[in-house]
């Protein structure tokens, strides 16, 4: 059966990628117009699982990158995405076959259906991240072996620039610099792949669930909690677990290198009463200890919520005194391996914790 | 030379006015009921002020208004002008229409006219694209129609020549009278948001002309020859000439003007406000005795706009809330609102409401019937009460530190004195008419917020430069020289930018040059 996303699953998804974001990834809200207009106007996008993908389909999955100011000020012309995904055609000689997003949380998972919609291509229901992270190489592409390149990174101008690099840590730091240079916002596409490759590396099904969880949370009456759970029961990942209750007591911010580090403290209420949370976040929650204990670390998924609206709340949002309910999920096998680990464990963000998958109930 | 002031305030239930010495001491007050007309409701306040403090109409240097009208029309898509939207950048931006956000029958009521043209800057001031004059005289004459324009350009903030050029190109082929509003003097970074203000904007002016002659026109009624502001946004005030091409600036000046009035009434420079009225309690902070500001994005008629708001949590607790026993004690969120006279209890009406209670328990006494309500009611309506403001306090605060708290607004008796995180509880004479306070003793400001490149300028010359151009924005606005104090400056370091760009927020404001 084919599943169609319109303007309203656009909807859902980006509601959806603020959980699946770990309260970074940028805000969806950019991403979702230029998604929901392109659908206006090419018209519905086939979301395509992984397993129907033919072993030489070519994928080329498509993402804006740059800075959160300027994507909010200088909006795409629309056309940049296609223009680079144009580019790694020409030079490899494939059309391709569909489009597919290297991120599910915040702002990168809707672009990719703007580029579908305008091509007419499905896009794969999967990714390469599993949540958000703050860097190209933070991918399961790039872990499980697939070259970055070659790449190509487009501005509204109809510039492009062909990237072609040893490895994916420096295509990260070749394409930023480009996307200063394009005024500081940039449109890349990346990873280039065939069905095969895309079985075997990304995380299957992301897609379907940032739309799920973001209906669940849009149908919720009194418990997002319930929903959530619900939903992620279902998923390759762990089913959602409530990690802590309680009250925003302190939130500690700095910028360094481009980067939002910073902590937030929660002092517990109700059955958490007379416990305190700590979440370490670099534009994304990387940890949560209760009592100086760690609950919960990346990759897996640490996401807090408004603990009467449900809805999911960004770092940038996080202030004293708001009820939150902090939430963990597990991530998938395929994020868990020391492979993996390796470049997303807790110990690449300078966290001093060992990674313990979170347990499946509660 | 002693100069006499009004303040008088249009809420949706009543006008409140006072007049006040120059020495901001109060001579006399009153809250009377709003007419449908504002301008019968705003006289009858007038004539009991001045009758009551004895003061007479050529005495009066100023008279300020604060007034809801922009917020209403928005709300109710009422009076508002066709508005050419134009967008200058080019070919960024095609991928988002303006006005694809906003709800289809406010989009409708302003016509619909959008075009994105050719044009705009990089965040660093660079040219993103050449503007097309012929092509921008041409949308202009499509747009013949429209009662107003509304035009906004990629990075305007940084570089406004293509949002001034356009300008001029309309007043060329369409003459001085359209309306033009420019986003660079609207919003901040933001091209959506700055752009869904910018376009309100243009929608309001007519009505904020309608409301400015009605205040001019009663004014002359009284043959009163004084100097006329709005409040705004921020707690400051306005020249009339300024609201009627700035309106949105004075869509939440009615919230900001209570927090400034408690401020005022109980010398609480920093703390949280409450400001109990007929329907809702507005729960706002106060630092440096001005309104503190939001960080996100504010809706106005569902609109998301980024121009400076004050922080308010609302909630449905009021004067005039109705009391439900079924099952556990609750106060609102539904209300009798202006009806209170008519339907509660204790004006001999069938509805129990949050001021019967306080009739019955004998700490007021207004109406004519004291209602008989069980005591256990009223302490558990009391304990709710108590327990929404209480929370509410504690989400404005920005540490777990107590901090004095004021609460002000006719239906302040709901609010008990010792709230919990307050470390001290003020309820400061003349609490009741607060916000018509706080408009009369409002300051002039001006603002500035841009984006500098620390390899053109060092740090130092930067943030002077913001702080003249603030202040330039303040005397523009009527503040008096001497008096004009720079009272925030925020620097944002863009450290993800080369070129060590950094944003500079400065607001500047005084008294008014007497």
């Amino acid at each position: 059966m084919t599943v169609e996303i319109g303007v309203e699953e656009i909807e859902d998804i980006a509601l959806g990628a603020t959980v699946l974001g770990t309260g970074g990834g940028g805000d969806p809200h950019v991403g979702k117009l230029v998604a929901k207009q392109a659908i206006e106007e090419f018209g519905p996008v086939e979301l395509l699982p992984p397993n129907e993908l033919d072993a030489d389909d070519f994928v080329i999955p498509t993402a804006q990158m740059g800075a959160p100011t300027v994507s909010v000020e200088k909006l795409p012309s629309g056309r940049e995405a296609v223009t680079s995904m144009e580019r790694i055609e020409r030079e490899l000689g494939k059309t391709a076959d569909a489009t597919m997003p290297i991120e599910c949380g915040g702002i990168n998972s809707t672009f990719p259906f703007a580029v579908a919609a305008r091509r007419g291509l499905p896009v794969v229901d999967a990714d390469g991240m599993g949540r958000a992270f703050p860097e190209l190489q933070h991918e399961t592409f790039n872990i499980y072996g697939v070259s970055g390149t070659p790449a190509a990174v487009s501005d509204e101008q109809g510039s492009t620039c062909l990237i072609e690099t040893e490895d994916n840590d420096q295509l990260e730091w070749l394409a930023r610099g480009v996307t200063v240079r394009m005024g500081g916002v940039a449109y890349v596409s990346d990873y280039p792949m065939t069905g095969t490759q895309v079985k075997e590396t990304a995380i299957p099904g992301t897609m379907s669930l940032a739309r799920d969880l973001g209906r669940a949370l849009r149908l919720a009456e009194d418990d997002a909690m319930d929903a959530i759970r619900e939903v992620t029961r279902e998923s390759i990942y762990g089913e959602a677990r409530s990690l802590f209750e309680g009250k925003i007591v302190d939130v500690q911010r700095r910028t360094e290198r481009g980067f939002v580090f910073g902590h937030v403290d929660i002092d517990g209420l109700d059955s958490d009463e007379g416990s305190a949370m700590r979440i370490e976040f670099q534009n994304e929650n990387l940890g949560a200890a209760v009592d100086g204990r760690y609950v919960a670390t990346v990759p897996d998924l640490i996401t807090v919520l408004d603990r009467e609206t449900g809805g999911p709340i960004p770092t940038e949002s996080l202030r004293y005194g708001a009820r939150v309910r902090v939430l963990g999920i597990r991530t998938p096998e395929i994020m868990r391996t020391p492979a993996a680990l390796d470049v997303w464990g807790p110990g690449s963000f300078g966290l001093d914790a060992t990674y313990e998958p979170l347990a499946d109930h509660p | 030379m002693t100069d006499y002031r009004i303040g008088i305030d249009v809420g949706g239930t009543n006008t409140d006015a006072v007049v006040m010495d120059g020495d901001d001491n109060l001579l006399a007050k009153t809250k009377t009921p709003t007419t449908e007309d504002i301008t019968s409701g705003i006289l009858n306040a007038l004539d009991v002020v001045l009758d009551d403090s004895g003061v007479s109409e050529d005495e009066l240097d100023y008279v300020m208004l604060g007034t809801t009208h922009a917020t209403n029309a928005i709300t109710e898509r009422r009076g508002l002008n066709e508005v050419g939207v134009i967008r200058i950048g080019a070919p960024a931006t095609q991928s988002i229409r303006p006005l694809l956000e906003w709800p289809d029958d406010l989009a409708e009521a302003i016509g619909n006219n959008v075009a994105i043209l050719d044009g705009g800057h990089e965040f660093d001031g660079r040219l993103l694209n050449d503007l097309d004059e012929e092509q921008v005289r041409a949308q202009i004459r499509e747009f013949a129609d429209v009662d107003a324009f509304a035009v906004t350009s990629v990075f305007s903030p940084v570089r406004d020549d293509h949002e001034t050029r356009v300008a001029e190109l309309i007043r060329d082929e369409v003459g001085d009278d359209v309306p033009i509003s420019v986003s660079n003097e609207i919003g901040s970074v933001g091209l959506l948001e700055r752009e869904n203000a910018t376009a309100l904007n243009a929608a309001l002016t007519s009505v904020a002309s309608e409301a400015a002659n009605a205040f001019v026109d009663a004014m002359n009624e009284r043959g009163i020859d004084a100097n006329l502001y709005f409040g705004q946004n921020d707690g400051t005030l306005m020249s009339v000439d300024y609201a009627i091409r700035y309106p949105i600036f004075t869509v939440a000046s009615g919230p900001s003007n209570s927090v400034r009035g408690a401020a005022y009434l109980s010398a609480v420079e920093n703390g949280i406000i409450v400001d109990v009225g007929g329907t809702t309690t507005d729960v706002g902070a106060v630092t440096e005795g001005f309104p503190r500001e939001s960080s996100v994005a504010v809706e106005i008629g569902e609109v998301k706009t980024n121009f400076r708001m004050p922080d308010i949590i609302a909630i449905g607790i009021g004067g005039g809330s109705i009391v439900s026993t079924d099952g556990g004690v609750t106060v609102g969120p539904q209300s009798v609102g202006y009806k209170l006279t008519e339907e509660a209890k204790c004006f001999g009406g069938d509805t129990l409401t949050a001021t019967d209670l306080e009739v019955a328990a004998g700490t007021i006494d207004i109406g004519s019937e004291t209602p008989d309500v069980d005591a256990e009611i009223v302490e558990a309506a009391r304990e709710y009460v108590r327990e929404r403001v209480e929370r509410e306090v504690d989400r404005m605060k920005t540490s777990a530190e107590p901090v004095p708290v004021v609460i002000v607004g006719g239906g302040s008796i709901l609010v008990p004195d010792d709230i919990a995180g307050a470390s001290e509880v003020h309820k400061p004479d003349h609490y009741e008419v607060a916000n018509a306070v706080g408009v009369a003793i409002a300051q002039v400001s001006g603002e500035v917020d841009r984006i500098y490149s620390l390899d053109e300028m060092d740090r130092e010359e930067a943030i002077q430069h913001a702080k003249d151009e603030a202040t330039d924005n303040a005397l523009a606005a009527g503040a008096d020289a001497d008096s004009v104090d720079i009272v925030d400056v925020e620097e944002v370091p863009l450290s993800y930018l080369p070129g060590n760009a950094v944003r500079i927020k400065v607001k500047a404001a005084g008294a008014l040059d007497h």
